[in-house]
Protein backbone atom coordinates (compact mmCIF):
# COMPACT_ATOMS: atom_id res chain seq x y z
CA UNK A 1 0.00 0.00 0.00
CA UNK A 2 1.11 3.62 -1.14
CA UNK A 3 2.32 5.61 1.81
CA UNK A 4 2.33 9.36 0.20
CA UNK A 5 1.14 12.56 0.35
CA UNK A 6 2.02 16.34 1.57
CA UNK A 7 3.36 17.88 4.63
CA UNK A 8 0.84 20.78 4.14
CA UNK A 9 -1.73 17.74 4.86
CA UNK A 10 -0.45 14.84 7.00
CA UNK A 11 2.88 16.57 9.29
CA UNK A 12 5.81 15.16 9.91
CA UNK A 13 4.26 14.46 13.59
CA UNK A 14 1.87 12.61 12.10
CA UNK A 15 3.64 10.71 9.76
CA UNK A 16 6.23 9.97 12.50
CA UNK A 17 3.46 8.59 14.71
CA UNK A 18 1.83 6.01 12.27
CA UNK A 19 5.42 4.91 11.56
CA UNK A 20 6.00 4.14 14.91
CA UNK A 21 2.61 3.02 16.03
CA UNK A 22 2.60 0.98 13.09
CA UNK A 23 6.14 -0.43 13.69
CA UNK A 24 6.80 0.13 10.01
CA UNK A 25 10.61 -0.43 8.32
CA UNK A 26 11.25 1.28 5.36
CA UNK A 27 12.76 4.82 3.98
CA UNK A 28 10.58 7.77 4.27
CA UNK A 29 11.57 10.28 1.41
CA UNK A 30 10.61 14.03 2.01
CA UNK A 31 11.26 16.92 -1.28
CA UNK A 32 10.65 20.52 -0.99
CA UNK A 33 12.15 23.24 -3.23
CA UNK A 34 14.92 21.04 -4.05
CA UNK A 35 15.82 20.00 -0.38
CA UNK A 36 15.20 16.47 0.35
CA UNK A 37 15.57 14.61 3.77
CA UNK A 38 16.13 10.86 4.16
CA UNK A 39 14.32 9.03 7.07
CA UNK A 40 15.34 5.35 7.62
CA UNK A 41 13.13 3.48 10.19
CA UNK A 42 13.22 -0.30 11.39
CA UNK A 43 10.18 -1.63 13.03
CA UNK A 44 9.26 1.39 14.21
CA UNK A 45 12.33 3.04 15.66
CA UNK A 46 14.99 5.89 13.57
CA UNK A 47 17.87 4.27 12.45
CA UNK A 48 19.21 6.36 10.24
CA UNK A 49 18.62 9.92 8.26
CA UNK A 50 20.46 12.37 6.06
CA UNK A 51 19.66 15.09 3.54
CA UNK A 52 19.96 15.12 0.26
CA UNK A 53 23.20 17.95 0.64
CA UNK A 54 25.32 15.52 3.16
CA UNK A 55 24.84 11.77 1.95
CA UNK A 56 25.20 10.64 5.65
CA UNK A 57 28.72 9.49 5.68
CA UNK A 58 29.82 9.16 9.17
CA UNK A 59 32.83 11.69 8.37
CA UNK A 60 30.48 14.25 7.67
CA UNK A 61 28.47 13.72 10.48
CA UNK A 62 31.12 14.13 12.36
CA UNK A 63 32.54 17.01 10.75
CA UNK A 64 29.19 18.72 11.33
CA UNK A 65 28.65 17.78 14.67
CA UNK A 66 32.05 19.37 15.80
CA UNK A 67 33.45 16.01 17.00
CA UNK A 68 35.79 16.13 14.26
CA UNK A 69 37.93 19.07 12.84
CA UNK A 70 37.87 19.52 8.79
CA UNK A 71 41.67 18.81 8.90
CA UNK A 72 41.56 15.78 10.80
CA UNK A 73 38.57 14.51 8.31
CA UNK A 74 40.87 15.50 5.30
CA UNK A 75 43.97 13.68 6.48
CA UNK A 76 41.78 10.50 7.98
CA UNK A 77 39.99 10.90 3.96
CA UNK A 78 42.63 9.89 2.77
CA UNK A 79 43.42 6.96 4.28
CA UNK A 80 40.23 5.30 4.48
CA UNK A 81 38.72 6.40 1.65
CA UNK A 82 36.04 4.72 -0.17
CA UNK A 83 35.89 2.18 3.19
CA UNK A 84 32.67 1.73 4.90
CA UNK A 85 31.71 3.83 7.56
CA UNK A 86 32.24 0.94 10.12
CA UNK A 87 36.21 0.56 9.13
CA UNK A 88 36.24 4.82 8.87
CA UNK A 89 35.00 4.63 12.67
CA UNK A 90 37.60 2.38 13.86
CA UNK A 91 40.48 4.09 12.25
CA UNK A 92 39.34 7.21 14.05
CA UNK A 93 39.40 5.84 16.89
CA UNK A 94 42.71 3.55 16.34
CA UNK A 95 44.18 7.22 15.68
CA UNK A 96 42.58 8.56 18.91
CA UNK A 97 40.84 11.39 16.41
CA UNK A 98 37.47 10.50 18.42
CA UNK A 99 36.50 8.28 20.80
CA UNK A 100 33.66 5.57 20.33
CA UNK A 101 31.23 7.85 22.42
CA UNK A 102 32.22 10.35 19.92
CA UNK A 103 30.39 8.77 17.38
CA UNK A 104 27.75 7.54 18.87
CA UNK A 105 26.77 10.93 20.22
CA UNK A 106 27.98 12.49 16.82
CA UNK A 107 25.69 10.22 14.82
CA UNK A 108 22.78 10.26 16.92
CA UNK A 109 23.10 14.05 17.02
CA UNK A 110 22.98 14.50 13.24
CA UNK A 111 20.32 11.92 12.69
CA UNK A 112 18.42 13.92 15.29
CA UNK A 113 19.63 17.58 13.66
CA UNK A 114 17.56 16.06 10.26
CA UNK A 115 14.65 14.76 11.73
CA UNK A 116 14.04 17.95 13.94
CA UNK A 117 14.63 19.90 11.35
CA UNK A 118 11.59 18.66 8.91
CA UNK A 119 9.65 19.32 11.68
CA UNK A 120 9.69 23.05 10.75
CA UNK A 121 8.52 22.21 7.16
CA UNK A 122 4.73 22.78 6.55
CA UNK A 123 5.18 21.76 2.77
CA UNK A 124 6.96 18.76 1.13
CA UNK A 125 6.14 15.33 -1.08
CA UNK A 126 6.61 12.69 0.97
CA UNK A 127 6.72 9.09 0.20
CA UNK A 128 7.73 5.78 2.34
CA UNK A 129 9.28 2.98 0.56
CA UNK A 130 8.35 -0.12 2.78
CA UNK A 131 11.22 -2.07 3.18
CA UNK A 132 13.83 0.01 1.99
CA UNK A 133 16.80 0.22 4.87
CA UNK A 134 20.39 2.48 4.39
CA UNK A 135 23.50 0.31 2.63
CA UNK A 136 25.35 -2.02 4.83
CA UNK A 137 28.10 0.60 4.94
CA UNK A 138 26.13 2.97 7.26
CA UNK A 139 26.29 3.04 10.24
CA UNK A 140 22.72 2.78 11.73
CA UNK A 141 21.66 3.58 15.78
CA UNK A 142 18.09 2.41 16.32
CA UNK A 143 16.33 5.70 18.51
CA UNK A 144 13.24 5.56 20.22
CA UNK A 145 10.35 7.60 18.07
CA UNK A 146 8.50 8.46 21.22
CA UNK A 147 10.86 10.58 22.37
CA UNK A 148 11.98 12.10 19.15
CA UNK A 149 7.77 12.78 18.65
CA UNK A 150 7.98 14.62 22.03
CA UNK A 151 11.09 16.45 21.32
CA UNK A 152 10.16 17.33 17.93
CA UNK A 153 6.76 18.87 18.81
CA UNK A 154 8.72 21.22 21.63
CA UNK A 155 10.52 22.80 19.01
CA UNK A 156 7.57 23.45 16.77
CA UNK A 157 6.33 27.01 17.48
CA UNK A 158 3.63 27.19 15.39
CA UNK A 159 0.53 28.42 17.49
CA UNK A 160 -1.93 28.33 14.47
CA UNK A 161 -1.75 24.47 13.99
CA UNK A 162 -1.78 23.93 18.16
CA UNK A 163 -4.97 25.87 18.10
CA UNK A 164 -6.52 24.02 15.13
CA UNK A 165 -5.56 21.02 16.93
CA UNK A 166 -7.04 21.49 20.22
CA UNK A 167 -9.03 24.54 19.75
CA UNK A 168 -10.90 24.62 23.03
CA UNK A 169 -8.92 23.75 26.25
CA UNK A 170 -12.10 24.63 28.68
CA UNK A 171 -14.44 21.54 27.10
CA UNK A 172 -11.02 18.58 26.74
CA UNK A 173 -9.86 16.75 30.18
CA UNK A 174 -6.62 14.38 29.47
CA UNK A 175 -6.43 10.73 30.67
CA UNK A 176 -3.20 8.90 30.84
CA UNK A 177 -2.86 5.74 28.85
CA UNK A 178 -1.40 2.66 29.43
CA UNK A 179 2.05 3.17 27.54
CA UNK A 180 4.61 2.69 30.15
CA UNK A 181 6.26 6.56 31.18
CA UNK A 182 9.66 4.23 31.76
CA UNK A 183 12.56 5.78 29.10
CA UNK A 184 10.64 8.63 28.18
CA UNK A 185 12.26 11.84 28.60
CA UNK A 186 9.55 14.18 30.31
CA UNK A 187 10.38 17.57 30.90
CA UNK A 188 9.88 19.26 34.76
CA UNK A 189 6.57 21.20 32.65
CA UNK A 190 5.56 17.69 31.40
CA UNK A 191 5.12 16.02 34.80
CA UNK A 192 3.63 19.66 35.81
CA UNK A 193 0.70 19.13 33.61
CA UNK A 194 0.53 15.08 34.37
CA UNK A 195 0.47 15.63 37.81
CA UNK A 196 -2.93 17.35 37.37
CA UNK A 197 -4.30 15.43 34.93
CA UNK A 198 -7.89 13.97 36.48
CA UNK A 199 -11.15 13.55 34.57
CA UNK A 200 -12.52 16.35 36.32
CA UNK A 201 -9.82 18.98 35.27
CA UNK A 202 -10.36 20.67 31.75
CA UNK A 203 -6.71 21.32 30.17
CA UNK A 204 -7.51 24.68 30.80
CA UNK A 205 -7.42 24.42 34.57
CA UNK A 206 -4.69 22.33 34.53
CA UNK A 207 -2.81 25.28 32.79
CA UNK A 208 -4.40 27.88 35.31
CA UNK A 209 -3.29 25.41 38.16
CA UNK A 210 0.20 25.58 36.47
CA UNK A 211 0.20 29.20 35.91
CA UNK A 212 1.12 28.24 32.70
CA UNK A 213 -0.74 30.39 29.69
CA UNK A 214 -2.69 28.75 26.93
CA UNK A 215 0.06 28.21 24.25
CA UNK A 216 2.50 26.91 26.86
CA UNK A 217 -0.51 24.02 27.93
CA UNK A 218 -1.26 23.16 24.33
CA UNK A 219 2.68 22.48 23.11
CA UNK A 220 3.01 20.15 26.35
CA UNK A 221 -0.27 18.15 25.56
CA UNK A 222 0.26 18.69 21.84
CA UNK A 223 3.71 16.48 22.69
CA UNK A 224 2.86 13.93 25.47
CA UNK A 225 -0.61 13.38 22.30
CA UNK A 226 1.39 12.64 19.81
CA UNK A 227 3.90 10.19 21.68
CA UNK A 228 0.67 8.26 22.64
CA UNK A 229 1.33 9.33 26.87
CA UNK A 230 -2.07 11.00 26.94
CA UNK A 231 -5.60 11.00 25.11
CA UNK A 232 -8.58 13.27 25.51
CA UNK A 233 -11.23 12.88 27.53
CA UNK A 234 -14.46 14.84 27.79
CA UNK A 235 -14.59 16.60 31.20
CA UNK A 236 -16.49 15.15 33.88
CA UNK A 237 -19.49 17.03 34.80
CA UNK A 238 -18.94 18.56 31.12
CA UNK A 239 -20.72 14.99 28.47
CA UNK A 240 -21.49 14.76 25.26
CA UNK A 241 -24.07 16.59 23.75
CA UNK A 242 -26.79 13.37 24.89
CA UNK A 243 -29.33 12.17 22.26
CA UNK A 244 -32.53 14.55 21.36
CA UNK A 245 -35.32 12.71 21.95
CA UNK A 246 -36.50 11.78 18.48
CA UNK A 247 -39.01 13.85 17.20
CA UNK A 248 -39.61 11.49 13.77
CA UNK A 249 -43.02 9.14 13.88
CA UNK A 250 -40.55 6.52 13.01
CA UNK A 251 -37.44 7.92 15.87
CA UNK A 252 -40.77 7.69 18.29
CA UNK A 253 -41.45 4.07 17.01
CA UNK A 254 -38.13 2.91 17.64
CA UNK A 255 -38.06 4.29 20.89
CA UNK A 256 -40.92 2.54 22.04
CA UNK A 257 -39.74 -0.71 20.84
CA UNK A 258 -38.47 -3.77 23.51
CA UNK A 259 -34.98 -4.72 22.98
CA UNK A 260 -35.91 -8.10 21.46
CA UNK A 261 -38.08 -6.17 19.20
CA UNK A 262 -35.16 -3.67 17.94
CA UNK A 263 -33.16 -6.67 17.71
CA UNK A 264 -35.08 -8.56 15.09
CA UNK A 265 -35.37 -5.25 12.95
CA UNK A 266 -31.25 -5.18 12.83
CA UNK A 267 -31.48 -9.06 12.36
CA UNK A 268 -33.68 -8.96 9.80
CA UNK A 269 -31.88 -5.96 8.04
CA UNK A 270 -28.39 -8.29 8.45
CA UNK A 271 -30.70 -11.17 6.48
CA UNK A 272 -31.96 -8.32 3.71
CA UNK A 273 -27.97 -7.09 3.10
CA UNK A 274 -26.66 -10.53 2.33
CA UNK A 275 -29.18 -11.06 -0.01
CA UNK A 276 -28.84 -7.89 -1.84
CA UNK B 1 -44.40 -0.07 7.75
CA UNK B 2 -41.25 0.76 10.18
CA UNK B 3 -38.55 2.89 8.58
CA UNK B 4 -35.00 2.85 10.02
CA UNK B 5 -32.41 4.87 8.86
CA UNK B 6 -28.50 4.88 8.20
CA UNK B 7 -26.09 8.16 7.58
CA UNK B 8 -23.32 7.93 4.97
CA UNK B 9 -21.27 10.80 6.01
CA UNK B 10 -17.55 11.56 4.70
CA UNK B 11 -15.51 14.94 3.65
CA UNK B 12 -16.27 16.35 0.20
CA UNK B 13 -15.85 13.88 -2.90
CA UNK B 14 -15.08 10.61 -0.42
CA UNK B 15 -17.92 8.89 -3.05
CA UNK B 16 -21.18 8.73 -0.82
CA UNK B 17 -23.43 9.17 -3.27
CA UNK B 18 -21.73 6.26 -5.36
CA UNK B 19 -21.81 4.07 -1.59
CA UNK B 20 -25.22 4.63 -1.90
CA UNK B 21 -25.96 4.18 -5.56
CA UNK B 22 -24.31 0.87 -5.48
CA UNK B 23 -26.91 -1.28 -3.00
CA UNK B 24 -29.85 1.04 -3.29
CA UNK B 25 -32.78 -0.45 -5.02
CA UNK B 26 -34.22 3.15 -6.60
CA UNK B 27 -32.25 5.48 -8.15
CA UNK B 28 -30.75 7.89 -5.63
CA UNK B 29 -32.62 10.73 -5.12
CA UNK B 30 -29.93 13.42 -5.32
CA UNK B 31 -29.55 16.75 -4.51
CA UNK B 32 -27.12 17.74 -6.93
CA UNK B 33 -25.42 21.10 -7.74
CA UNK B 34 -22.44 22.05 -10.08
CA UNK B 35 -19.13 22.66 -8.77
CA UNK B 36 -18.97 26.61 -8.64
CA UNK B 37 -14.99 26.61 -6.47
CA UNK B 38 -12.06 25.98 -8.67
CA UNK B 39 -10.55 24.40 -5.34
CA UNK B 40 -13.19 22.06 -5.23
CA UNK B 41 -13.09 20.82 -8.54
CA UNK B 42 -11.82 17.35 -8.13
CA UNK B 43 -15.49 16.34 -9.79
CA UNK B 44 -18.13 18.13 -11.42
CA UNK B 45 -21.28 18.02 -9.05
CA UNK B 46 -21.43 17.76 -5.18
CA UNK B 47 -24.56 17.26 -2.93
CA UNK B 48 -26.05 20.34 -1.62
CA UNK B 49 -28.95 18.77 0.85
CA UNK B 50 -28.39 15.10 0.85
CA UNK B 51 -28.62 11.62 -1.00
CA UNK B 52 -31.27 9.19 -0.81
CA UNK B 53 -31.21 5.52 -0.91
CA UNK B 54 -33.99 2.47 -0.01
CA UNK B 55 -33.67 -1.21 0.59
CA UNK B 56 -36.81 -2.62 1.47
CA UNK B 57 -36.49 -5.41 4.01
CA UNK B 58 -40.33 -6.94 3.77
CA UNK B 59 -43.76 -5.54 3.91
CA UNK B 60 -43.21 -4.00 7.18
CA UNK B 61 -39.27 -2.60 7.10
CA UNK B 62 -37.49 -0.49 5.17
CA UNK B 63 -34.05 0.65 5.51
CA UNK B 64 -33.26 4.19 4.47
CA UNK B 65 -29.37 5.78 3.47
CA UNK B 66 -28.87 9.10 3.75
CA UNK B 67 -25.52 10.81 2.23
CA UNK B 68 -24.60 13.99 3.42
CA UNK B 69 -23.52 17.09 1.96
CA UNK B 70 -19.50 16.89 1.88
CA UNK B 71 -18.75 20.37 2.20
CA UNK B 72 -18.32 22.21 5.03
CA UNK B 73 -20.88 25.09 4.06
CA UNK B 74 -24.09 22.61 3.85
CA UNK B 75 -23.47 21.24 7.15
CA UNK B 76 -26.21 22.50 8.46
CA UNK B 77 -27.98 19.35 7.29
CA UNK B 78 -25.68 17.29 8.84
CA UNK B 79 -27.10 17.20 12.72
CA UNK B 80 -30.87 17.12 10.75
CA UNK B 81 -30.09 13.88 8.80
CA UNK B 82 -28.35 12.40 12.15
CA UNK B 83 -31.66 12.31 14.01
CA UNK B 84 -33.03 8.75 15.15
CA UNK B 85 -30.56 6.99 13.03
CA UNK B 86 -29.26 3.28 13.88
CA UNK B 87 -26.03 4.40 12.89
CA UNK B 88 -23.53 5.80 10.96
CA UNK B 89 -20.99 5.15 8.02
CA UNK B 90 -17.54 7.51 7.92
CA UNK B 91 -16.52 7.17 4.37
CA UNK B 92 -12.89 8.34 3.53
CA UNK B 93 -11.18 8.83 0.41
CA UNK B 94 -7.56 6.58 1.07
CA UNK B 95 -5.98 8.43 -1.67
CA UNK B 96 -6.72 12.43 -0.47
CA UNK B 97 -4.79 11.99 3.12
CA UNK B 98 -5.50 15.94 2.57
CA UNK B 99 -8.82 15.26 3.56
CA UNK B 100 -8.56 13.13 6.91
CA UNK B 101 -8.39 16.18 8.80
CA UNK B 102 -12.02 16.86 7.46
CA UNK B 103 -12.77 13.38 7.98
CA UNK B 104 -11.86 13.37 11.26
CA UNK B 105 -14.00 16.63 11.80
CA UNK B 106 -16.69 15.13 10.66
CA UNK B 107 -16.71 11.68 12.80
CA UNK B 108 -16.26 13.92 16.16
CA UNK B 109 -19.25 15.99 14.94
CA UNK B 110 -21.85 12.98 14.47
CA UNK B 111 -20.71 11.31 17.66
CA UNK B 112 -21.21 14.31 19.63
CA UNK B 113 -25.33 14.03 18.09
CA UNK B 114 -25.55 10.54 18.89
CA UNK B 115 -24.34 7.48 20.74
CA UNK B 116 -25.30 4.99 17.70
CA UNK B 117 -22.72 2.61 16.24
CA UNK B 118 -20.51 3.73 13.27
CA UNK B 119 -18.04 2.12 11.29
CA UNK B 120 -15.31 4.07 9.03
CA UNK B 121 -14.97 3.02 4.89
CA UNK B 122 -11.26 3.17 3.51
CA UNK B 123 -13.08 3.81 0.12
CA UNK B 124 -11.17 3.55 -2.92
CA UNK B 125 -8.88 1.12 -2.51
CA UNK B 126 -8.75 0.04 -5.45
CA UNK B 127 -6.54 2.75 -6.66
CA UNK B 128 -3.16 2.30 -6.76
CA UNK B 129 -2.17 5.28 -4.11
CA UNK B 130 -4.69 4.18 -1.87
CA UNK B 131 -3.64 4.19 2.06
CA UNK B 132 -4.24 1.33 3.52
CA UNK B 133 -6.89 0.79 6.05
CA UNK B 134 -4.48 0.23 9.05
CA UNK B 135 -2.55 3.06 8.23
CA UNK B 136 -5.81 5.36 7.71
CA UNK B 137 -6.82 4.07 11.21
CA UNK B 138 -3.80 5.32 12.90
CA UNK B 139 -4.13 8.29 10.88
CA UNK B 140 -7.62 9.42 12.17
CA UNK B 141 -6.47 8.84 16.05
CA UNK B 142 -9.51 6.59 16.61
CA UNK B 143 -9.63 3.61 18.78
CA UNK B 144 -8.37 -0.21 18.95
CA UNK B 145 -11.86 -1.05 18.73
CA UNK B 146 -13.15 1.13 15.26
CA UNK B 147 -13.65 -1.12 12.74
CA UNK B 148 -11.78 0.66 9.57
CA UNK B 149 -13.29 -1.15 6.67
CA UNK B 150 -12.06 -1.49 3.12
CA UNK B 151 -14.12 -0.48 0.38
CA UNK B 152 -14.69 -0.17 -3.18
CA UNK B 153 -18.08 2.55 -3.51
CA UNK B 154 -18.47 1.10 -6.60
CA UNK B 155 -18.19 -2.68 -5.93
CA UNK B 156 -21.57 -3.71 -4.36
CA UNK B 157 -19.91 -6.62 -2.20
CA UNK B 158 -17.76 -4.62 -0.11
CA UNK B 159 -20.74 -1.77 0.48
CA UNK B 160 -21.98 -5.10 1.85
CA UNK B 161 -19.44 -5.67 4.20
CA UNK B 162 -19.46 -2.58 5.48
CA UNK B 163 -23.27 -2.30 6.23
CA UNK B 164 -23.10 -5.68 7.48
CA UNK B 165 -20.10 -4.21 9.65
CA UNK B 166 -22.08 -1.59 11.00
CA UNK B 167 -24.96 -3.95 11.73
CA UNK B 168 -23.36 -6.82 13.55
CA UNK B 169 -21.94 -3.23 15.71
CA UNK B 170 -24.93 -2.11 16.24
CA UNK B 171 -26.46 -5.86 17.32
CA UNK B 172 -23.54 -6.09 19.77
CA UNK B 173 -24.14 -2.67 21.43
CA UNK B 174 -27.86 -3.65 21.94
CA UNK B 175 -26.70 -6.94 23.68
CA UNK B 176 -24.12 -4.81 25.78
CA UNK B 177 -26.88 -2.77 27.11
CA UNK B 178 -29.66 -5.56 27.62
CA UNK B 179 -26.53 -7.32 29.28
CA UNK B 180 -25.84 -4.55 31.96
Amino acid sequence: MALKGNLKDFSTTQLLNLVNLARKTGKLDVNQDGSSAYLYFKEGRLVHATNSSDGGHLMTMLVKMGKLSREQAGVANKKSASSSDKVVGKYLMDSKLVTREDIVQGVKDYMLEIVYDLFTWELGDFFFEQNSLPSGNRITMPLNLDNVILEGNRRVQESGRLQDELPDLGKIALKITDKPLRGVKLTQDDWRVISHIHPRNSVKQIAQNNKMDEFQVRKIVYGMLQAGLVEIIHPEGLEPKKQRRPVTRAGRRAASQTPAEKRSVVTKLIDRIKRI
Amino acid sequence: MQTVKMVVTGPFSAGKTEFIQSVSEIDVVKTERKISSDAERVKNETTVAMDFGRITVDDDLVLYLFGTPGQRRFDFMWEILSEGMLGFIVLVDSVRPETFREAKHILEIFKSYATTPYVIAANKQDLPDAWSPEDIKIALKVGKGTKVLSCVARDKETVKTVLLELLYSILEKMQAEEDM
